[in-house]
Formats: C-alpha cells, structure tokens, sequence
C-alpha cells in the first residue's frame, strides 16, 4: 500500500513538474469566477485576486489637472499656427498643452517635446504627429460613442505617460529563410498578438489595417459551395485571441460559445466589440498608417510602417479601459462627453 | 506478497542466452540482442532482436524523408538558428498549400509544396509499416487483428490528410505538420464548422475514446488484482480456468452483476479502440462535404437543446449599421 501511494504522488509530482517546465502563465488559487449566462453552460469571467491586483496597479489614474476658468479669448486669435484648437479658450488651450505635457511627453522633455524656440514652429515631428492624434481623439469622441460610449477617450487612456503607447503593433511576421523553404502563410511562431498560440503571427495587417472578412462561419445548416477557408478561420481566431487577450476576458465575455456565430442570445459586449473593431479599422486606415510620412526611422517598424492600434492599445487588459473611469467627461477640450 | 502493488514490474525474466524465437525465416532477423534492467521496470528486459525486412526498411527510408522535409522547414522558418528551432519547436509548423491552389499537385514548394511531398512520404511509410505488421503477424501465425486496428488510426489520419480535401477540392483543408499547429487547426476547424460537439459521430468517437480508458483501467486493475494468483499469465488462463481468472470475473459479477471473459474482455478493448478513430473519421469526412455547421445542423434535427436568454436581445450590428 506504501508503495503504491509513494509511487503515485511521484508520478504526479513528475509530470506537473514536467507540465510546469514547458508551460507559462500558471496562476494559484483561488480563481473567482463571476457567472454571466444561464446555469451550467459555463458562461462564466474568471479572475484571480492577484491580477486584479496588478490590474489595479497598471490602470493608476492620472493627477487631475484643473478645469480652465470661463473665457471668452479664442486660442487661434492670441496664437499662430493653430489649426486643430483654435476653437478653444485660450485657457482651454493651454490646458490641453499641459494634458499632453504630462500624459505623452517624456518627463524630462515636458513641452520642449513637441516645442523648439520658437513655438510656432512645425519643425518638430512630434508637434505634426500630435496635431493629428488630437483630430483623432475628437474624431474617436464624436462619431465613435457606439463604442466608448458616454466614457470617451483621452490621450492618456493609449499613453500612460509614454510617447508611444506601450501596446501597439507593425506589420510582418518573424523573418524565415525565405527561398524555397516554406512560408506558412505566416503561421508557426508563437508572438505577444497571436496569444502565444501558432496561429497567423500577425493577424492585424488583413482584419485591422485591410478589410478581410473576419466573420468565417457558414449560416445555413449544409453546405453551399466552398466557403472560407481554415486558413481564414486560424486568422480570425488568431484576431479573437488577441482580442481577448487585450480585454483580460475570455471568449464568452462576448459569444455564446455553443455556436459562435450567433448573435441572438450571445453577450451584448459582442456588438460594442464589434464596433471597436470597426473604430480601430478606421484609426488605423485614416490616422496611424499615414503618420509613417511623419515619424523617423527609430519609431517606424522592421517593415518601415508605422505603430498602430489594437484592442489592447486602448484596454491594456481590461474590458473598460482605466477600469472604466471617464477622464474625457473632465476635458471638453477633446471633444468629449463634456462638450455637447 | 506485494510484489504486484506497485507501478513497474519488479520481477524481471532473464536468460542466461537471448530469447531468440521460433520462426521459418530467422535469417531475416537482425540478430543483436541486449538485457537491460530499465527496460525490464516497463516490459521485457530483453532488447531485439529486431525483424526489419524490406517493409521495414523502405518504411523507416520514406519516414526518415518526411521527417527531414519537415524538420529542415521548421528549421528554414526559424532562419537556421537551432536555438530558436528549440525554443519554438512546438509552435513550428509546416502548413498545407494555400487555399488558391485547390488540389493542385505541383504548387510553389514554399506555399504547400513541401508539405504535399512530406504527407505522401509519410503516407507511404505508415502504409509501408502496415504491411509489415500484417506480414509479421501471419508469418508468426497470428491473427491480424494488430494491422486492422492500425489500420482504423490510419483511416482517420488518411480522412483528415487525403480523402477529405480530396472531396472538399483543396488540399488546404488538410491538417499542417507541428505539435502546436495541428492543435490550433482543430480548434480552428470545429470553429469553422460551427461546433464539432454537435457532430453525432464526433460524439460516437469521444463516448468510444472515454470507454477505452475506462476498459482500459478496469482491465488493468483487474489483472494487476489478481497477479498475487497468476492471473497475469492470461493466455493460460483462458484455457486452464484456475483461481484467478475465476475471482477476477466473481469480482466484477459481484460488482456489476455481469462480468467479461478472459477473452472476451479483450475483444471489448479491441473495438472500443478501433471504433474511436473509425467513427472519428466518419465525423471529419462528414464536415464541410454534406453538412457546414453543425450546430445549425442539430438545432434543425433536435439534437441542441435550447437555454433561456440571459442577455439584453442582440442584433447583427452588420444588419443594423456601424457607427459610421
């Protein structure tokens, strides 16, 4: 009986030590999970109190930085060359100045960032890239509140103080061979965007940046010619992974995952997912691909394109970026909530 | 009397000159032999000799080509550089041809090329291999019962690789080559066809998977229990009903109220086994040439079962209209 026990845990001592070598992303107990669906169908969010804790941590909120007093004086009257703000007070200006001073510059660089001596200059790159990310913002503020709702955007839900934001994505996958050696359709390699899996390494150059069909499932019962194919399928899965991923939730946050494709009875995050990925589309086609005119060779990536957004670029692990903390109802500056 | 209560054998057979066997053709027999203490903790001590012959032989040559052209891709897709060929190695992949090249058989070797000359040296090998294990069988004067249950594997594999593209017009349905991205293709795979679960003879397959192992364990444990009265030694105990064999079936008539034979349970773990990929590969064969979702498939034939709605009512948005 002795032996039978001794062998025992050391076969399963042995093989979870075996499992925990060649595995990663174990957590420890206790996993909480929060029921979202009908019983016993495991619709279920999982958490462990550890990464809520590092969630926390990661989502700090800003200082606040004061409201601008009411004014009459219009920026683009008292200064030169503002094309995007000019419909601001001059304290309102000012005060975007000092959000964009604390949120994207470098703390070392403050104003002087974006600003030479002479402040009306466009010389720098980072003022011409600034220019652009402010339209963006009020774009994103305005027609985009299918998917931020009454919550808007500012700079530092992206940049957490940096002047790229930490999650952003170029195009390509990991260099082979080449020659006649098999390409994979770049599939094989595991990345930080396909969730570690060996799926498309880049799923986001055709779904986030071009406008390949995500939707892959067939909607009639039996087939009907050839529909798409499993090529197809692994990039929106690789896509989902890493949508998942970005929102710290898992697949049925937005599906009922009996059937995928079924809208009738699936989460309501699906549809605001959906927009997003119909915002993030946008952002990338209309501001980010053509800031590489802008930016210089050290921001640009191996491909020579520019950073650009994904689902985590905003959420950073969270399904409410900033854990669903407004500071954009504060900034009618950015065109925000506030301004209406 | 414990000798049996553990997880290794602890008697080990040996000796004092190799088994060498009966047998018409022993020439053919690679006539090296070796003992070995670990081997005898899992099986026989005894190592070879081996019987190679000309099916043997060609199938390790068209398994060592299959094996080179994938791992030389693998290695190709990591830029030569063994460390990454190590670190990534289970997501490392060789991918079927791509989706514009239907059943074309001469695509471009980097997109499905090589893969179409690995899959049929490998075929050629495993078919090779099952010729030798029915040969070795008949030659031993067995049945063949070894050969048809690879034989029901080999189905599955020839489903997912061969036949099923075949019928589906496009050799990128078929399964890529890599530890990690065959996984991935099957999750991708019941994704696209709207939920393996709902496919009746995926059902048949797993009911067929889960009762082997649980056969499996009964049977195991059944042995083990009664090799303190040799009931290890089954084939005589087929023949000479003794102690054990007697209270190894009492045991489980006294249990389940029936019991199977000391033959017959071994016909139970034999189809148990061969129906699990028999009928998995009807369930593959079936997704996409006569039925392209198969929730959409068991919700018209009453098979899903419908939940209340917990959600707000949801609409495509597609339908409805984005934002913009």
């Amino acid at each position: 009986m002795k032996n039978i026990v001794v062998g025992f845990a050391a076969v399963i001592a042995l093989l979870l030590t075996v499992a925990m070598l060649f595995t990663a992303g174990w957590v420890h107990p206790p996993i909480l999970s929060s029921q979202t669906g009908f019983r016993g169908l495991g619709m279920d969010q999982l958490q462990t109190p550890a990464q809520a804790k590092l969630i926390k941590i990661a989502n700090k909120l800003p200082d606040p930085i004061d409201p601008a007093p009411p004014g009459t004086d219009k920026a683009k009257d008292l200064y030169q060359n503002v094309q995007v703000l000019g419909d601001l007070t001059v304290d309102q200006f000012n005060r975007v100045m000092l959000g964009m001073a604390a949120w994207v510059a470098p703390a070392d660089q403050s104003c002087n960032y974006c600003h030479g001596d002479n402040m009306v200059s466009d010389d720098k790159y980072t003022k011409r890239v600034a220019r652009r990310m402010l339209l963006m913002v009020r774009d994103i503020n305005k027609n985009w509140t299918a998917h931020v709702a009454q919550t808007g955007v500012v700079c530092y839900t992206c940049h957490r103080g940096a002047p790229v934001p930490k999650y952003t994505w170029f195009r390509g996958t990991p260099a082979g061979a080449g020659g006649y050696a098999t390409s994979n359709q770049g599939m094989g390699h595991p990345t930080r965007l396909n969730g570690s899996t060996s799926l498309q390494a880049d799923p986001f150059t055709d779904t986030l940046l071009g406008t390949y069909p995500i939707r892959v499932y067939s909607e009639k019962a039996l087939p009907v010619g050839y529909g798409p194919s499993i090529q197809a399928t692994e990039r929106t899965y690789s896509l989902m992974i890493s949508l998942a991923k970005s929102l710290g939730v898992n697949c049925d946050f937005c599906h009922n995952t009996r059937n995928f494709a079924q809208w009738d009875g699936a989460p309501t995050q699906r549809v605001t997912a959906w927009q997003g990925i119909q915002m993030v589309r946008h952002l990338n086609v209309d501001y980010l691909e053509p800031l590489k005119a802008e930016l210089p060779t050290m921001r640009l990536g191996p491909l020579g394109d520019s950073p650009k957004v994904y689902c985590e670029t905003c959420h950073q692990g969270v399904n409410k970026p900033l854990q669903g903390v407004s500071i954009a109802k504060d900034w009618p500056e950015l065109g925000g909530v506030a301004s209406h | 009397m414990s000798v049996f209560e553990n997880i290794f054998s602890q008697v080990q057979v040996r000796p004092l000159e190799p088994e060498w066997g009966a047998g018409e053709d022993e020439g053919e027999r690679i006539k090296v032999s070796a003992f070995s203490h670990w081997l005898g903790i899992l099986g026989n001590a005894q190592l070879g000799p081996i019987y190679l012959g000309y099916y043997g032989l060609l199938s390790v040559i068209f398994g060592f080509f299959a094996i080179e052209i994938i791992g030389l891709n693998m290695l190709a897709s990591v830029n030569w550089s063994p460390i990454e060929f190590l670190r990534q190695l289970p997501w490392l992949a060789l991918e079927p041809p791509k989706p514009e090249y239907g059943l074309k058989l001469f695509p471009p070797l980097r997109e499905g090329g090589w893969w179409l000359m690995a899959g049929g040296f490998l075929t050629a090998s495993i078919l090779l291999w099952w010729m030798r294990m029915y040969k070795r069988a008949r030659d031993l004067k067995l049945g063949t019962h070894t050969a048809w249950a690879f034989a029901s594997a080999i189905w599955l594999y020839l489903v997912l690789g061969f036949i099923r593209p075949i019928l589906m017009g496009h050799w990128s349905e078929a399964v890529p080559f890599g530890i990690f991205p065959h996984l991935d293709w099957t999750a991708a795979f019941s994704l696209r066809y709207g939920n393996l679960y709902y496919d009746p003879f995926h059902m048949l397959s797993i009911a067929f998977l889960y009762g082997s192992a649980l056969l499996f364990a009964m049977h195991g444990a059944t042995i083990l229990s009664v090799g303190r009265f040799g009931g290890e030694r089954e084939v005589e105990q087929i023949v000479y009903r003794g102690t054990a064999a007697e209270r190894a079936a009492l045991f489980w008539r006294w249990t389940m109220g029936f019991n199977a034979t000391m033959e017959s349970i071994h016909r139970w773990g034999w189809w148990f086994a061969v129906l699990t990929p028999l009928t998995g590969g009807i369930g593959i064969l079936l997704t996409g040439t006569v039925v392209d979702n198969w929730y959409l498939w068991a919700v018209q034939h009453h098979v899903a079962p419908a939940y209340p709605h917990m959600f707000p009512p949801v609409v495509d948005p597609a339908i409805s209209g984005g934002a913009q």
